[in-house]
């Protein structure tokens, strides 16, 4: 009997006559692994900017394990663990690595808010902070400003923030976006880490990953799902092809 | 009484025809380019003291300073937009206002210096001058004849965006600035002959206002409040908006002014506070 | 995944602790605001006014350097902290600080009632409202000229020495020491709220507004909170002008005093707690010695410094001390 974290039900959104989210039902159980693919232009990140609330459905309903989520504003879904991250790096550019993430751990925990307390006296907040920063390799450049950091750095720390909110389920928007090939084998080891009653939904475009890391992937055409299913009924599948011409790369 | 409320009504509605004039390049740029350009009425102080000169200095009739004052304040914007401007495209908001304030100071400094800080007296030609008396009700034609000029001026641009190629590249890049350049439209040389169209209408404007609100050094700062209330309540980038926010702020201005003259712009502020809290993206704005 | 195992324990309490450590300069700073009473003791009345305006500035910068909001109409707190603090005064309650507290608290009130507003509108609409706000509210101080003076300013503000000692002199003596003192306390404070971890969400809203609700920040009460503290501070500074001066006039809710603040600001250097008062210190004093100066030449250069400032100095002062360190730092490695 495996637990649904994140369900929704029907969910639309039209800008005009623009189809951007057609009929969406989709159901996460817990500690799934399902990959998010189809062309550009498909809706995928439209989804998740429904999911997450930072895009208001038409209609439809989202159900975050027991909660009916629906109504609530993004800021209370990640309370409640749904976090995503963001394919273009949506990032602080002049705080450090240890400060984003310290950031993100203060606010997860109800702390942020306090104005009377210097923040260096939240020892736990930082150690937590830094020791999610060491898991993802970035303890060695945690000091310095975030714009000063790689490309691929930057994208592990699109992780670690999202991963500092304790998600339980978590969102990745492409994660390894712009990251050529040589390089994003240590970002996909850290999403293979991530725990494993943390449920996943990832969009990628490389299928080679895709067919690694998913084992469900469901598949999006203008704004509606074509066909979901295992890796090896979505490879097998003539309508998928098709979108793809055929040779599987998007 | 009626005839008091028409008259009123009438004197509102050629003060927004007025308004309309310095303000609609200001909201369509701002919707454009994005760029906060504070110094909008230092443009409409250009059209406006160039014609004045013209008219005191060397003797030309009114009508014929009206187009110089436009095409002076133009390539003045021009002129401004090359060498600082352009800088700060893509700079905050912050910076932006900022850097226009800075120029507004300058042009109030420097208006001061060569034309004094009084008022600049100006003799409107006769034919402008003096009311058309209809029944009970009479109307001043100089004010006609500013909503007249605001109505051409309204139909050209309307009709030029609606059916000239420049007007639908216009309408293009203030769509989807990307797109239009991803289709290869010459996005920078439509941001700047449409800056200049728009303030060379403030420069217009400028000498359209020196009889009705006076032309002095602190022009630029008394009458840019108007104007941004134009452009914020209105709606970025809208003519129609513009269009209706600058006739309904004429009216309540000159209605106020006559019926609680003591509250003075007490109620236009309240009024833009209030409406832009419940429509910031303007009150006319398309979505 | 094993994490990564260093010799020496890393510390990352350490590393945000010796962010908000006190740095020598600082100190040097601080014992310098002493150096008027020996250097220039006839200029204590312009140095209190430099300590408003500084503490003004600080106000502001909590709003624009640390959490990114634009704002063109801050004298509107200002104004309403220096009424305040003038009308208690003026009708019989002369006690300096009760009086100073009670202003702020006032202002902070004020702030809080209309941060309702603030935090749903952003950009350009928000600018409009903090410039119409300000007009607002210095149309109503003007047309109730009965209870505040109106053109002529409000006067008759009498106040009683501090703790009952200290009168305030005309040579300033008593006026700077307390309006040093309030900015420093003042300094104190928003210091404290900047290395916070509030300060730390409010950086964040800055660097970038859309990452805060996909971190859990509940965006529009953090900024309520930040309207309170920033209208807090700028009514203080504006009750201590009252004060000190015992009197009050409408230019105090000017689109101009919203503009300078807002220059002294930038040119010190927004997000850096000290540029805002070097930016006042310096305007101030350039000011003083310019005041012979026609006042249309003044908002010349005053122009001119702006443009010069914003296209070549975005940072300001302290920013491109801090760009000029950096690239020596690192032409030396």
């Amino acid at each position: 009997m495996t637990e649904i974290a994140l369900s929704t039900s029907g969910l639309n959104k039209n800008f005009g006559s623009l189809v951007v989210a057609g009929d969406i039902s989709i159901s996460l159980p817990r500690g799934a692994r399902y990959a998010l693919i189809g062309p550009n232009g498909a809706g995928k990140t439209t989804l998740i900017n429904l999911m997450t609330g930072m895009l208001a459905p038409d209609s439809g309903k989202i159900v975050l394990g027991n909660d009916d989520i629906t109504a609530v504003p993004p800021d209370g879904r990640v309370k409640r663990g749904l976090v995503r991250t963001f394919q273009i790096n949506t990032l602080f550019p002049n705080l450090s690595p240890l400060e984003a993430v310290t950031l993100a751990v203060c606010e997860r925990r109800g702390e942020a808010g306090v104005w009377w307390k210097s923040l260096p006296s939240y020892k736990e907040a930082a150690d937590e902070a830094y020791a999610v920063l060491s898991t993802l390799r970035l303890g060695d450049v945690c000091e310095r400003p975030t714009k000063q950091l790689a490309y691929g750095q930057q994208r592990l720390l699109e992780i670690a923030i999202a991963l500092a909110s304790k998600p339980k389920v978590l969102l990745l928007d492409e994660p390894a976006a712009g990251v050529p090939k040589e390089e994003s084998g240590e970002l996909f080891a850290a999403v293979a880490d991530i725990a494993s009653d943390i449920s996943v939904l990832f969009i990628e475009h490389d299928m080679e990953v895709v067919f690694r890391f998913a084992s469900r992937i469901i598949v999006m055409v203008s704004g509606r799902i074509l066909v979901e299913g295992t890796p090896d009924e979505i490879s097998s599948n003539e309508k998928v092809r098709e979108v793809y011409l055929g040779s599987g790369h998007g | 009484m009626i005839a008091r409320f028409v008259s009123l009504l009438f004197d509102g509605f050629a003060y927004g025809m007025l308004l309309f004039v310095l303000s609609v390049g200001l909201s369509v740029t701002l919707g454009m380019m994005n760029f906060v350009n504070l110094a909008h009425g230092s443009f409409a102080m250009v059209g406006g003291y160039l014609a004045i000169t013209l008219m005191n200095r060397a003797g030309w009739p009114f009508l014929a300073t009206l187009p110089v004052a436009f095409v002076a304040a133009a390539v003045f914007s021009v002129v401004l937009e090359r060498v600082l401007y352009r800088r700060l495209y893509r700079a905050t908001d912050l910076d932006q206002s900022l850097l226009t304030i800075g120029i507004v100071f300058m042009s109030i400094a420097i208006a001061a210096y060569v034309f004094g800080t009084n008022q600049q007296p100006v003799q409107l030609p006769d034919y402008l001058r003096g009311r058309i008396v209809l029944g009970d009700f009479s109307f001043g034609v100089y004010r006609l004849f500013l909503i007249v000029a605001a109505l051409v001026i309204t139909a050209l641009m309307v009709l030029g965006l609606e059916f000239t190629r420049f007007g639908a590249q216009v309408r293009a890049c203030v769509d989807n600035q990307r797109m239009a350049r991803g289709l290869g439209l010459n996005v920078d040389f439509v941001f700047m002959m449409t800056f200049a169209l728009g303030s060379g209408l403030a420069g217009l404007g400028g000498a359209l206002a020196i009889e009705p609100m006076g032309l002095d050094p602190n022009f630029a700062l008394k009458y840019l409040v108007y104007m941004l209330i134009v452009v914020a309540v209105g709606g970025l980038a809208s003519i129609r908006g513009a269009f209706f926010t600058a006739g309904l702020l004429g009216v309540i201005d000159i209605f106020s002014k006559y019926y609680v003259p003591w509250i003075g712009g007490f109620i236009l502020y309240l009024v833009m506070v209030g409406l832009l809290v419940w429509r910031p993206n303007g009150v006319f704005a398309r979505r | 995944m094993n994490a990564q195992t260093t010799s020496a324990a890393f510390n990352p309490q350490e590393v945000l602790r010796a962010q908000v450590r006190w740095r020598a300069l600082e100190i040097v700073f601080w014992v310098a605001t002493l150096a008027p009473f020996v250097l220039t003791p006839n200029y204590l009345v312009l140095c209190s006014q430099i300590a408003i305006a500084a503490l003004f500035a600080l106000s502001l910068d909590l709003l624009v350097g640390y959490s990114g909001i634009v704002s063109l109409g801050h004298a509107v707190f200002f104004g309403v902290g220096a009424y305040s603090a003038g009308l208690i005064a003026k009708n019989g309650w002369g006690e300096p600080i009760s009086g100073l507290i009670l202003a702020s608290v006032i202002a902070a009130a004020f702030g809080y009632f209309i941060s309702f507003i603030m935090v749903r509108i952003s950009h350009f609409a928000l600018i409009m409202v903090t410039v119409g706000l300000c007009l607002l509210v210095g149309e109503i101080a003007n047309n109730f000229h009965d209870i505040t003076g109106g053109d002529d300013g409000l006067q008759g503000v009498k106040m009683w020495p501090i703790f009952g000692m200290y009168k305030f002199d005309i040579f300033g003596r008593t006026a700077y020491v307390y309006a040093l003192i309030a900015t420093f306390l003042s300094f104190l404070a928003v210091r404290r709220v900047v290395n916070s971890p509030f300060g730390l969400s409010l950086r964040g809203m800055r660097e970038n507004q859309r990452r805060m609700p996909a971190i859990g920040a509940p965006m529009k009460k953090r900024l309520q909170v930040v309207y309170v503290i920033s209208a807090c501070f700028a009514g203080l500074a504006g009750a201590l002008s009252a004060q000190t001066t015992q009197f009050v006039a409408l230019d105090a809710l000017s689109f101009q005093r919203s503009a300078e603040v807002l220059v002294m600001l930038i040119l010190g250097g927004a997000g850096r707690l000290y540029g805002g008062l070097i930016g006042a210190a310096i305007f101030m004093v350039a000011r003083d010695q310019l005041a012979d100066m026609n006042p249309q030449y003044w908002y010349f250069w005053l122009g001119l410094l702006l443009v010069i400032v914003i296209i070549f100095l975005p940072n300001g002062i302290l920013g491109g001390l801090a760009a000029l360190i950096d690239r020596l730092r690192s032409r030396r490695s």
